[in-house]
This record gives C-alpha cells, structure tokens and sequence, in this order.
C-alpha cells in the first residue's frame, strides 16, 4: 500500500472521530439531563482519543512534519475525509442519537475487522477503541429504542431523524480505491463486506424501536473523498478559531 | 555472552555502578494515586507493564485506560516527577498501546479498596435476579446484570446512567441504602 493512500485511510477513521467528538461537545451544559450531559460528553472524549490516535500516526506516515494538532486544527474542510454522517448538526435528541447509532454500529464492525491488521499500529488502536465503542453502540441503541418505541412525539422524531440521516449513512459502506487498496494489503477493512452484519444489526433494532427501515437506498457520498456539505465549515471554523487566531498558542 | 547471563552480571554489579534499582522503581511507583480515584496507585490500576533500564536512567511502559481519559498526561507528569525524586531525572515513558488495558489488570487489593471508597469494583455484577426480566421487553439488552451495592450489599440496585464521574464508571443507585454509587466497569 502506498504510503499516500495509507494517509488517506488514516484520515478517514481520524477525521470521523474527531468531526462527531466536536458534535457532541456542542452539548456540553445544554444536555436535557445532566447524565446524559455527562455521557454525551464521555463519548466525545473516548472519540476525541481515539481520533487523537489515528491523526499522529496518519502525520508519522504523511512525513511532512505535522502532529495531530496540526492535522487537526490547520486543514481547511476539503482536506477532511470523514463521513457525510459525522458532520450532520445535532438537531433534536433523537436526530443525535440516531446520527450516533447509525455511526455506532459501523464503526464498531469496522475497527473489530482492523483488530487483525496487518499494521500492528492499526490493530493497537482499533482494539483499544473498539473496547470503548462496545459502550457508545448499547447506548445508542438503547436510546433509538426508548425513543422509537416511546410516546408517538418520540416515535415520530426517531422516524423522522432516521429518514433524514440514512442518504448519509450508505458512505460508510460504499468502498473507494483506497478502501480497496487498505483491504488488499490486509490493513484495512472490507468495507462491502460490513454491508450484510450492519444491515442485520441496526435492522433488528429499528424494527424492535417500531422504526421503519427507510425504502429509498440512495447513498449521498463524498465526504470520505473530501467533498462536504456545508455543515463542516461551520464545525471547523469553532474547531480550529484559536489556532487560526493564534496560531501554536498553548496553554 | 547470552542475554540472560549479561542481565544477570548487570544486576549483581547495580548497586556498585549506579544503576538505577527496579525495586525502588516500582515502590515509588506504586505510591502514586490515580489522579481521579486516589484510593488506588497506577500499579494497583495495571497501567504501569514494565520498567527497564536504558542507560543509566530507567524507561516506564504504561498502557492508557480510555483513550481520552485527561488523566493519562497527568500520570505521565507524575512518574516523571516521583522517578526524579529518587534520582533518576532523565526517566523516559513510553505508550504501550497492545495489548489494550483491561480492568482484569485490576489488583485484588485494588478492587478491594475501590469496594471500600464506595466504587463498586469491575466484576463484581452478578447475573440478574431482576424482578423484571428485559429479555421480553427488549431481546436486545441483555437480561439485567445486578451491581451489588459496594456500601451495604444490597442487591436492589439500578442503573442510572451507563457514564458517571469519568468514562470508566457507570452511575448507580443503592434502592435499599438510597445512596448513589459509582461502578467501575469491566472494560
């Protein structure tokens, strides 16, 4: 695998992580309950770790001289690579967690097929991450459940969450050259495979959450390439304006 | 010569040359408290896989919990300072990623004190004898485990919320003793 094409897959699980990390910190302190403040704010940090992770040694392989801050803070959305999903605004609870749970389950399946990489690296960190996001996916589903399966106010925002997000979410499993090329050096996973288990998994609990499965299977992509709707901009423009304003300050 | 006998030779000869002592080594690190859970040293929490020589200053592999757990920097800090104290300012840490820490590196003694803080230890879930059984609301979720109170015993407990304090614990609540308690989860 070339070493560019191996930047690339690195930024992707990095770029995803750390995008839906800064989401949920948008709910720090307006959380409808403090707990859920609080778990809300424990995912994003287990997610802001991991993504912490991927970006040092996606820098380390780039060979250009830039950490995880750098990566993180000095590029402009079109050098992101993650997923459309990741980027989508918070909305309501349920638009939240289901963005969460369609994520969730994904990432869990993707990171526990890297646990075998033949990057030794690669395998670390999706076994350490995958520990973490077990968690985030019975969370989630949990939450898709009760909200799904609850008043029909709740039923009807859990729909209507997973009608808006699911053109999003068909990304995730649509491979590129350099899924391709990470799934034949053995380092990363194949992501057409992951289509069948995903399916079957968020299947079973929509269906437990009285959630109809949106028909229409068209999948938006791009994000993973770079091109993103024009959520990211806004999200990095917080992410990045210290390190704009003032560029290597530290605290 | 073999690479046992050298070490062996190495650690006769320790005293007379300066070498760093791995026994004093661990007992200073032994004596620094988990940052957020004071109760238990970062030996007790099994972060801490090994301490080697190199040179004359000594290397710490240490094996973060959670990934982002804003400890981790601290205890960094921390090690560095205690190893300077007794005389080995040029201590190195490195992060040892694999294999992934687990609370089974939890010292008996370990989760016997965190029992006693008012932590409900990782592993100490016995399987549900709930009143109600999930399984038939909800065949996703498992069939309740139940979380002794860590203060009186009781098993008439409840999950309030599965993050609590800090991204290991889980936030419980003791219906027999009324009080709120943390539980350490298996990880």
């Amino acid at each position: 695998m070339k070493d560019t094409d191996r930047f690339e897959f690195l930024l992707r699980f990095g770029d995803s992580a750390l995008v839906l990390a800064q989401r949920l910190s948008e709910w720090v302190g307006k959380g409808p309950i403090v707990e859920e403040d609080i778990a809300l704010t424990n995912v994003g940090l287990d997610l802001v770790g991991q993504a912490r992770m991927w970006l040092s040694c996606a820098g380390e392989v780039e060979g250009r001289g830039r950490d995880e801050d750098a990566l993180a803070f000095r590029r402009d959305a079109h050098e992101f690579r993650n997923a459309l999903l990741v980027e989508q605004p918070n909305g309501g609870y349920a638009d939240t967690m289901a963005r969460q749970f369609l994520f969730d389950h994904w990432h869990l399946l993707a990171l526990k097929a890297m646990e075998g990489s033949r990057d030794e690296r690669v395998a670390a960190i999706a076994a350490k991450s995958a520990k973490e996001v077990a968690y985030h996916v019975e969370r989630s589903t949990d939450w898709v459940i009760r909200l799904g399966d609850g008043t029909d106010v709740s039923h009807e925002r859990m729909q209507d969450a997973i009608d808006g997000l699911w053109m999003f979410a068909g990304e995730l499993l649509l491979p590129d050259a350099v899924d391709d090329a990470a799934a034949r050096a053995g380092i990363g996973p194949d992501l057409a495979a992951l289509a069948s288990p995903w399916r079957e998994a968020v299947g079973a609990a929509l269906a437990e959450a009285t959630i109809a499965v949106p028909a229409d299977d068209w999948a938006q992509r791009g994000g993973r390439q770079g091109r993103h709707t024009e959520h990211l901009g806004h999200l990095l423009a917080e992410l990045q304006f210290l390190q704009r304003a003032y560029p290597g300050a530290q605290w | 010569m073999p690479i046992d006998t050298q070490r062996a030779v190495d650690e006769a000869a320790a005293p007379d040359r300066g070498v760093a002592d791995l026994a004093a080594v661990w007992l200073a690190l032994a004596a620094i408290p988990d940052p957020e859970i004071p109760v238990v040293s970062i030996v007790d929490l099994g972060i801490v896989r090994a301490v080697a020589r190199e040179g004359a200053g000594v290397v710490v592999r240490v094996t973060p919990t959670y990934s982002g757990c804003p400890a981790t920097e601290l205890i960094f800090g921390a090690i560095r300072d205690s190893l300077a104290a007794i005389g080995l300012p040029d201590a190195r840490v490195e992060v040892q990623l694999a294999p992934a820490w687990t609370t089974d590196w939890i010292a008996a003694d370990g989760k016997r004190r965190l029992r006693e803080y008012g932590i409900a230890p990782p592993g100490s879930a016995i399987p549900g004898v709930a009143a109600i059984d999930v399984r038939g609301i909800s065949p996703l979720r498992a069939a309740g485990v139940v979380v002794p109170c860590p203060r009186c015993g009781s098993t008439r407990t409840r999950l309030t919320a599965q993050f609590g304090s800090t991204a290991c614990k889980a936030l419980y609540r003791c219906d027999e003793c009324l009080e709120p308690f943390d539980y350490f989860k298996p990880h």
